[in-house]
């Protein structure tokens, strides 16, 4: 790591989040650097969508800094919308904008944000289209899509940005389970790619597959930090290896 | 074949003076539901903001139309304001007047529930993509929010259309009122004329308001595609 040290594109440092009285956070760091996949895990409500949230200036911080490239993140600036047109981000929920066709909602950022050329915006949204298998749905509204086909044209609206940073929260948990496959193979198809990545998850063998580095936080707190193998394989800490325990189930042994 | 009396409508200029009559009932109606429009939509705004006292102030302004009858409204404002403070108003003006206080605050209202009625996940979405507010809101927030609004509201717009009949007590001679003048002037001539005449100003009100439920009717299936 030392000798071809990469370049930090987001730096979360000693953050602390709360929701009115109540503690999410607590002095919380994670680095992002260029070209990794990182993958957070851990229980329903120990805050891995606050993180990435944060992340992108969607959430207030009570105590320590978020930067991308050294520059403050922080959604009452108005730095923040240059930082998002950088900092990519899908949500669990694909929301699509329902009024708009799914090549309308591709277009529509780096056209009236990024004030891109509109035939080359096309071009590109097309290919991106072609590239997850969705192309005969151009012209298509939302609401004719399945989910899995929502998701991943939320991913391409996403990185017709070109983002330099792409954070993805639970993008499958609100699949039908035949197709989080689908979109799971565009992230991987991503990560080939060295495209940076954030990726918030509950699918193991997934996270396995693509995470150079796990994050296992627990109520708020850090737990657990190690390559996918380290992580998976020879869990440290005992809360991760209850947590992974909770993946597996053991044979059922019948009483005679 | 028993006598309607329609022949009535077609004595003199009869027909001519009820199509003045729904004229000043569109006239007034339009005319309202112009400044419910205009004032109701930004309210509608400012009423989603979550200051207490704003809310305190527009929820007062909507419960009292809601809670006061619009006969009342009219007298006190067209009765009421000559004796209080001496103003002699028109009565079409008094009319006017109290329909878009009414209007106003039933659109503000719509407008509310429309805006409220997005999900945040809109917002993160489009402000994720790097859209500044005044894009989040013109490009994803508003054209969504019209489109919820629009069956809502061609509803309100119809329901002023047809509360406008109330104006003629005080004194505005709209087509209801001018439908009571024949039916009075012919009592003896066409002593049928009152189910003519009514059943016309029925037609009339229909073909008023029709087009606007089909102009909605249509809108909201050219968008339902999308
Ligand atoms: N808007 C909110 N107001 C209050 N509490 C919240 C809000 N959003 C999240 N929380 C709380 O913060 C904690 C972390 O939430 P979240 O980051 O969504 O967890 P995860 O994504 O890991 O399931 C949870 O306990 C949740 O109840
Ligand atoms: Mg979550």
């Amino acid at each position: 790591m030392s000798v071809n040290k990469k370049e930090e594109i987001i730096r979360v440092d000693h953050i602390t989040k709360r929701y009115d009285e109540n503690s999410v956070l607590e002095d919380f760091s994670l680095s992002v650097y260029e070209g990794e996949v990182v993958v957070i895990v851990g229980p329903s409500g120990c805050g891995k969508s606050t993180i990435l949230r944060i992340m992108n200036g969607l959430e207030p911080i009570q105590k320590g800094e978020v930067t991308y490239r050294g520059e403050k993140v922080d959604g009452k600036l108005g730095s923040i919308t240059r930082i998002r047109e950088k900092v990519g981000m899908v949500f669990q929920s694909y929301e699509l904008f329902p009024h708009k066709t799914i090549l309308q909602n591709v277009m529509l950022s780096p056209v009236l944000v990024q004030k891109r050329d509109r035939k080359e915006v096309r071009e590109e949204a097309l290919q991106l289209l072609a590239r997850v298998g969705l192309l005969e749905k151009k012209d298509n509204y939302p609401r004719q899509l399945s989910g899995g086909q929502k998701q991943r044209v939320a991913i391409v609206r996403a990185l017709a940005m070109h983002p330099e940073v792409l954070l993805f929260d639970e993008v499958t948990a609100a699949l039908d389970p035949e197709m989080v496959r689908e979109v799971l193979d565009v992230l991987l198809s991503l990560a080939k790619e060295g495209k940076t990545m954030v990726i918030v998850t509950h699918e193991m063998s997934f996270a396995k597959a693509i995470a150079d580095r796990v994050i296992f936080l627990d109520g708020g707190h850090l737990e657990e930090e190690g390559t996918a193998t380290e992580f998976f394989e020879h869990p440290k800490t005992e809360r991760a290896k209850q947590f992974l325990n909770t993946f597996t189930y053991a044979k059922v042994e019948r009483e005679e | 074949m028993p006598n309607l009396g329609i022949e009535v409508l077609f004595k003199g200029s009869n027909m001519a003076r009820l199509l003045g009559g729904l004229w000043v009932s569109l006239r007034i109606s339009l005319i309202a539901v112009g400044f419910s429009i205009g004032l109701g939509i930004p309210l509608g705004i400012v009423m989603t903001s979550k200051s207490p006292v704003i809310k305190v102030i527009t929820r007062l302004y909507l419960e009292v139309v809601r809670i006061m009858p619009q006969m009342v409204l009219l007298f006190l404002v067209f009765f009421g304001t000559t004796r209080a403070f001496g103003w002699n108003l028109n009565a079409e003006v008094a009319s006017v007047i109290v329909f878009s206080f009414w209007g106003c605050a039933e659109m503000a209202d719509l407008v509310r529930g429309a805006f409220i009625s997005i999900p945040k996940h809109q917002y993160e979405s489009a402000k994720a993509l790097g859209m500044n507010s005044f894009l989040v809101f013109s490009v994803i927030i508003l054209p969504q929010t019209l489109r919820r609004l629009l069956p809502l509201s061609i509803n309100l717009v119809t329901r002023m259309i047809k509360t406008t009949s109330l104006v003629m007590m005080i004194g505005v001679v709209e087509v209801l009122k001018v439908g009571q003048q024949i039916i009075e002037a012919n009592r003896t001539s066409s002593p049928n004329a009152a189910f003519g005449v009514y059943g016309t100003v029925l037609l009339l009100y229909f073909i008023g308001c029709w087009p606007i439920s089909m102009l909605s009717k249509y809108l909201e299936k050219k968008w339902n595609k999308s």
